[in-house]
């Protein structure tokens, strides 16, 4: 009860909103939260790194060079990998959302700071975005031949009514598998982790040590989590983008 | 033993019953993440947030390590051209030296045969030159030697008539002319 009276000390609190400043915009609560904050420090993070990275733009990089470098040749062979030279107009777009959701991610995992990535909201607003863009890129490259995605090649006709909308469906369902995959692995992985240090603290003295080799061990899978979660959600956009640029079923 | 065992047991019970009363004010309220309330604000931050991300990526970040990656590939592709390119020149400036020295081999046995020719021409002319000037002398001295001969020859008649004059003279007891020699001589070559 105390957690309730004093703020929280609960595995769920962490995933509280705090209002610092209250702000209005159109009669819409646009306050600075906690979520603003590491949003704000995310991309002051990748603006400050690029920019300390690029600084000599030696022919020779140097380390922080090589860091950049090699994270736009990774998402860059990822998007030619999944999409092909097409894809490379769309490189800036699957580039902005890797890094703010690895970064997002990896902030969260310093103790006592806010994950933004563990809220829904977030994950399925980015990841709405990724269907809108994506079907509109299709729409826009096939115009109503985009619709063919829903009718798989070498399928019988009779089987069409049952196909077609398992393909629409599937469709449809994108961006809430892509977002709760984020959402959930996030919330869960922190949760469990707050848990765990939560026995820790509660566990007789000579208990201790077991929690605090899982809560330790844990963190190092938790970090594996925040990369391969960024980078599953940057894949399946880049295979999203697949359908809509080449429709290769 | 056992009992210790038993106040492990009870104190994860207690801790995990903690645990679950501490969460329960926010599940009953919801999850933190489903609370409508906070949606607003986290959409429209994340809205700004992405749109300046995604602006200074695509302007200027990513632009800045596409132009370096380029220009790097750009700069080593240009390297190994102009390896290949210095290469090439080596080879061929390798091939015109050996071209330049088979030429000045082959001039130089041409000038050497030719020196020999002259050489030899030369020591030809010089021999023939010698030759006829020692064929010249022999021819003289041979000249000189008939006319000596000759001259002698023409001298012993006269030499024959005195000598002849003088035995007669001394057989005979009186002087015989050397005309008469002659004459007798000359009658009796005939």
């Amino acid at each position: 009860m105390a957690a309730e009276a004093g703020g929280g000390h609960g595995p769920m609190s962490q995933f509280e909103i705090k209002r610092y400043v209250p702000l209005d915009l159109f009669g819409q609560d646009a306050s600075f939260t906690n979520a603003s904050l590491y949003m704000v420090l995310a991309v002051l993070l990748i603006t400050a790194f690029f920019a300390a990275a690029m600084r000599n733009r030696a022919l020779v990089p140097g380390r922080l060079q090589s860091v950049a470098e090699m994270s736009y040749e990774f998402i860059a062979n990822m998007v030619r990998e999944n999409v092909g030279d097409e894809g490379m107009k769309y490189f800036p777009f699957i580039f902005s959302l890797f890094v703010f959701v690895l970064v997002l991610n990896m902030l969260g995992m310093i103790p006592g700071t806010f994950t933004v990535t563990s809220h829904i909201i977030v994950t399925f607003a980015l990841a709405a975005l990724v269907f809108l863009v994506v079907t509109a890129i299709g729409f826009a490259r096939h115009g109503f031949g985009y619709l063919k995605l829903f009718v798989p090649d070498g399928v019988p006709i009779w089987l069409m009514p049952l196909i077609v909308p398992i393909e629409l469906i599937s469709y449809l369902i994108r961006p809430i598998s892509l977002s709760v995959r984020l959402f959930a692995n996030m919330m869960a992985g922190h949760t469990m982790l707050k848990v765990f240090a939560g026995f820790a603290v509660s566990l007789p003295v000579f208990a201790k040590i077991a929690p605090v080799l899982f809560t330790t061990a844990f963190t190092g899978l938790e970090f594996v989590v925040a990369f391969l979660q960024a980078f599953i959600f940057t894949v399946l956009t880049c295979i999203y983008l697949n359908d809509a640029v080449n429709m290769h079923h | 033993m056992f009992s210790v065992i038993t106040a492990a047991a009870q104190a994860v019970t207690e801790a995990v019953a903690g645990a679950a009363v501490e969460a329960a004010p926010h599940a009953s309220g919801g999850l933190p993440q489903l609370n409508t309330h906070d949606f607003s604000p986290q959409l429209i931050w994340l809205a700004v947030m992405f749109t300046l991300l995604y602006v200074i990526l695509s302007r200027v970040a990513l632009p800045a390590v596409g132009e370096v990656l380029a220009e790097r590939r750009e700069r080593i592709g240009r390297d190994l051209a102009a390896a290949a390119k210095l290469k090439s020149e080596t080879d061929k400036a390798l091939s015109d030296y050996e071209k330049a020295l088979a030429d000045a081999r082959s001039k130089a046995s041409g000038i050497a045969k030719e020196k020999r020719q002259s050489l030899a021409d030369e020591t030809e002319a010089e021999r023939l030159k010698v030759e006829a000037q020692l064929n010249a002398k022999l021819h003289e001295a041979e000249a000189r030697i008939a006319a000596t001969k000759a001259k002698a020859l023409l001298s012993v008649n006269d030499i024959a008539a005195e000598t002849a004059s003088a035995v007669v003279g001394k057989l005979i007891g009186q002087d015989v002319s050397v005309a008469d020699v002659k004459a007798a001589l000359a009658a009796a070559g005939k």
